[in-house]
């Protein structure tokens, strides 16, 4: 390979690069350092001429090789994309003229820090491979949706509509989950004044109608295996049989399960007849169907209904929910409009601390109190059953009064609770070859991290709420729904088409091999070297997808088409044998090396930048753009997440001679924005080890720092290079400079 | 009066919602109040509010009855339509607060010796004696309100004022003999009785 590694370098002169910075010394650099067979000067790189340019060296040359010396690798990805070559960008654009001031003064360091971007450019393409697609992806285009609830069935249906074939699995003996046991349902059209019929039969014949969709009744999955585009999936029906099918991708809408009511001692729920749950209330409104609700205990007319909101929700105490449920202030609202559509004579009252209708839910609010609903914002201390009926005592809270009311009937909004499966945290995978179905788990992974995916805050399986909505910790499968945070019918649908895009996606990812969110497109995969391996594990335990099993051997397995790509196993591999064609341990490190490094007396120090492409990166190319201007020492390296930093890199450059490293990843913990999830959280935790590290060498720990950075922070990643620069000129130079 | 008052009770069987709705002018609005406070935030009186708007409809709604009609509050309201401006529920807050007021004074159980009501009372009685406002009685009716003494105090502060007013022209001293009403005042008064009679009846005041 070696023989035909062709490298050309192209230093381009627009956008002030040729006015700011002596390219032809530049040139030289590629030429003598950087060991580039061919470089060329352009006035305008990214113009048809310039990529024409390049490619005729490719296309004739024989070069197999690019570093593009110009902006950004954000920008002009269109014109900088050449197929089947591997290219590396050397950002002189935002990363040097735009960040450093237009001085005489300034020139030599805006200069040096060109010359050591363009040695990195070259040292880094020499080590990439153009990637090649994955070979081991499937082909499989069929969507499997677990759950035939609203969202199940509204998924199944989009995806079918859409020209997908889907498998539909349900649990229990009929489709339509939930809302099927509901009387009505709240209106999701003009003008959201009245409660409305469900929908759902129309829905089950829809479905029956799709000559698309296979539905699986009483059916339960036994085994998930395989990986995007190549999953194998065992379903159990109730009579024992169970078969195996192949699927592409998975969307799991297993919804939700009503909180316990009875758990709630203090509200009186089981106590008496005439306290219900809103489930309760929708069952008594079914059979009473239109005409008047009459009282449980003993079938009496209703005069005066009571609905207690947030019944166990929102609340601090334990076993309660912390969260809001989102859809029971709209419920209840609904619920009291089957008494006073029935008869306006019957007082309804909701007590509400704070009443949340999302959506059009403020005009079906006002219809209610035009209905002559009453609202009172009251905290409802206790509910005691009460003969017939039951005695409601509250705070009114406008008003600062203890109250106590009599009812008829109390209904208590309960919440959602996510159908997540088993807690994988709690309930570790089977040992290999020691297999046993949960009946507790929904999909039954034999991945190696667990059956289920990970429960997230308070046991949904979301992933960040606003920049990955759908996606989950296992590529491939998707949730929407319940399942993934609280939530009512409009959403729920709304939900299921969001998550049927998303495994659509998936699918035609899979078939060319290609990485799924956040690095779609992406060709490249993880190879690992067999021979160097140790079975340490950390690479199949550190996985934030468990996209890495382990083979028989114990070696670990990778699923490439699980892979997103993030390469935090090799982070975590104590002895980097895991790699990318474009991305390895060595395409960093020997930018690392390649920066020059001055003695100790020339008083220009270095700083290692390790930006996280996600946020960091972006957020220093804006610093840039906003002429924003920051230390001439520093070095910037994108990374992929801060989570595929091998330690080895801090130390390689402690030891070489930089004087700090500047790591910068996103926001980690319970709201974390890492896009891939865990990734900036196991470096976090990495590098809060590296201190000891430092100590051997006898360097200062300061010399190297994490933060999280978001997108937004342009003002602030400038400061926080100088303040690692003003950091290393108090510390003052590493001494290793000379070794 | 306490007489209606003991009417409606028992007309209404303590449901002070329905009452307000159907008594209280704009009174159908209270039961849309969302509760959000805008009303008491925007009022610039809102701290000599015992009960800020969105209070008193809650109270409505929890059915305290005597608390509001005897309440002080809707009678603070200066009609300076900042709460309509504001309310996100779009209530007239305004028309309901002096609705409330003429209710509670309908009723006879309004506060008593509350300056509101009292100058509104002069000023009714001023402007529906001859159909238009005679100034200089009313201010002195005003000042004289609560006796002599204080009458007298308050005449000679305002003393200068009333002078600068005479000098140019705008008070006529002689006004307390000379002031003109319209041509018709019996027709106006007829036509006053007239309007109050149809009032009674529909919200079945009188018998």
């Amino acid at each position: 390979m070696a023989d035909e590694k062709k490298i050309a370098a192209y230093i381009c002169q627009g956008c002030g690069l040729g006015d700011r910075l002596d390219t032809s010394e530049l040139a030289k650099v590629a030429e003598k350092e950087g060991k580039a067979a061919i470089v060329r000067e352009h006035a305008f790189l990214c113009n048809a001429d310039g990529v024409a340019t390049i490619q005729k060296d490719i296309d004739s040359e024989g070069v197999t090789h690019v570093c593009v010396a110009a902006c950004s690798r954000r920008a002009k990805t269109e014109a900088f994309g050449f197929d089947k070559v591997a290219v590396s960008r050397a950002n002189l654009r935002e990363g040097v003229i735009w960040s450093q001031p237009n001085t005489d003064d300034a020139k030599e360091l805006t200069q040096d820090m060109a010359a050591d971007y363009i040695r990195m450019g070259c040292a880094e393409v020499s080590f990439m491979k153009a990637p090649d697609t994955n070979p081991n992806h499937g082909s499989n285009k069929r969507i499997l949706v677990v759950g035939g609830g609203i969202t199940g069935m509204t998924a199944a249906l989009e995806v079918a509509q859409t020209g997908y074939d889907v498998l539909l699995v349900e649990k229990d003996a009929q489709l339509g989950g939930q809302a099927a046991k509901l009387h009505k349902r709240q209106p999701n059209h003009e003008p959201y004044a009245d409660p409305q019929d469900t929908g759902i039969s129309e829905m089950i014949a829809a479905i029956e109608a799709e000559a698309k969709i296979t539905v699986s009744l009483n059916a339960h999955i036994t085994r998930t295996s395989g990986a995007p585009g190549q999953f194998s999936v065992d379903i159990s029906t109730e009579s024992g049989s169970t078969q195996t099918e192949n699927v592409g991708a998975i969307i799991q809408a297993s919804g939700f399960t009503p909180y316990d009511a009875s758990k709630l001692d203090y509200l009186g729920y089981g106590k008496g007849a005439d306290i219900v749950d809103q489930m309760g209330l929708e069952e008594l409104a079914r059979k009473a169907n239109g005409k008047g609700i009459t009282r449980p205990s003993d079938g009496q007319e209703i005069k005066k209904v009571v609905f207690v909101q947030c019944a166990g929700q929102r609340s601090e105490k334990d076993g309660e929910l912390a969260y809001c449920s989102g859809h029971c202030c709209n419920t209840s609202i609904k619920q009291a409009m089957y008494f006073k559509d029935a008869n306006p004579e019957v007082d309804t009252t909701i007590l509400y601390t704070d009443l949340r209708t999302p959506g059009n839910g403020e005009d079906f609010y006002r219809s209610a109190q035009r209905k002559g609903v009453i609202f009172a914002k009251g905290q409802v201390s206790e509910v005691d059953a009460n003969g017939n009926g039951a005695k409601v005592k509250f705070k009114d809270l406008i008003l600062d009064d203890d109250v106590e009311i009599d009812a008829d009937l109390v209904v208590l909004a309960t919440g959602q609770v996510a159908n997540s499966g088993v807690d994988i945290d709690e309930v570790p995978q089977n040992e290999p070859g020691q297999w046993e179905v949960s009946v507790d788990s929904i999909l039954n992974m034999d991945y190696r991290q667990g059956k289920d995916m990970p429960h997230l805050r308070h046991g949904f399986q979301d992933s960040h709420f606003i920049c990955f909505p759908y996606e989950t910790r296992r590529t491939g499968i998707y949730t929407c729904g319940p399942v993934r945070r609280p939530m009512d019918m409009v959403q729920a649908s709304e939900d299921a088409t969001g998550a049927a895009l998303k495994a659509i996606q998936a699918v035609e990812n899979a078939e060319l091999g290609r990485a799924a969110h956040p690095r779609s497109g992406d060709l490249s995969y993880p190879e690992f070297r067999k021979e160097g391996c140790t079975q340490c594990k950390r690479c199949t335990v550190e996985c934030p997808f468990g996209a890495i099993d382990e083979d028989e051997k114990r070696y670990p397995k990778f699923n490439e088409s699980r892979c997103r790509r993030c390469g935090t196993c090799m982070g975590a591999c104590p002895v980097r044998v895991i790699s990318f064609e474009n991305y390895s341990i060595d395409t960093v490190g020997q930018q690392i090396k390649a920066v020059s490094m001055p003695d100790e007396f020339e008083e220009k120090p270095r700083i290692l930048a390790l930006a996280c492409e996600n946020d960091a990166y972006p957020a220093l190319d804006m610093a840039g753009m906003n002429r924003l201007q920051y230390s001439a020492f520093v070095r910037a390296i994108p990374v992929r997440c801060l989570g595929s930093v091998s330690t080895s890199w801090i130390t390689d450059a402690m030891n070489s001679g930089y004087d700090g490293v500047v790591l910068m990843g996103c926001k980690h913990g319970d709201d974390y924005q890492c896009h891939f999830v865990k990734g900036s959280e196991l470096a976090n935790t990495r590098m809060s080890k590296i201190g000891d590290t430092l100590e051997q060498l006898d360097l200062e720990g300061e010399r190297v720092a994490t933060h999280e950075v978001a997108i937004t922070d342009i003002q602030r990643v400038p400061e926080l290079i100088n303040e690692m620069a003003a950091k290393v000129e108090e510390l003052g130079m590493n001494p290793f400079k000379d070794f | 009066m306490t007489a209606t008052n003991t009417a409606m009770v028992a007309k209404y069987q303590n449901n002070f919602l329905q009452e307000v709705e159907a008594n209280v002018e704009e009174g159908d609005w209270v039961k849309m109040c969302m509760q959000c406070g805008v009303c008491a935030g925007s009022c610039p009186l809102g701290n000599a509010w015992e009960h800020p708007p969105q209070e008193i409809f809650m109270m409505i709604r929890a059915g305290k009855r005597e608390e509001v009609l005897s309440s002080e509050s809707m009678w603070m309201c200066t009609s300076c339509y900042n709460c309509i401006v504001r309310c996100p529920r779009e209530l007239p807050i305004t028309h309901i607060m002096h609705g409330l007021a003429n209710y509670a004074h309908r009723l006879g159980i309004a506060h008593k010796k509350n300056p509101t009501r009292r100058f509104a009372k002069i000023f009714w009685n001023n402007i529906s004696k001859s159909g238009r406002v005679n100034e200089l009685s009313l201010s002195i009716k005003l000042y004289f309100m609560d006796g002599i003494v204080s009458g007298i105090k308050k005449g000679l502060q305002m003393m200068g004022v009333g002078l600068g007013l005479v000098k140019t022209g705008r008070l006529d001293p002689m006004a307390l003999i000379s002031h003109k009403g319209i041509k018709d005042t019996k027709g106006l008064q007829a036509m006053l009785k007239k309007a109050n009679e149809i009032e009674d009846k529909r919200k079945g005041y009188a018998s």
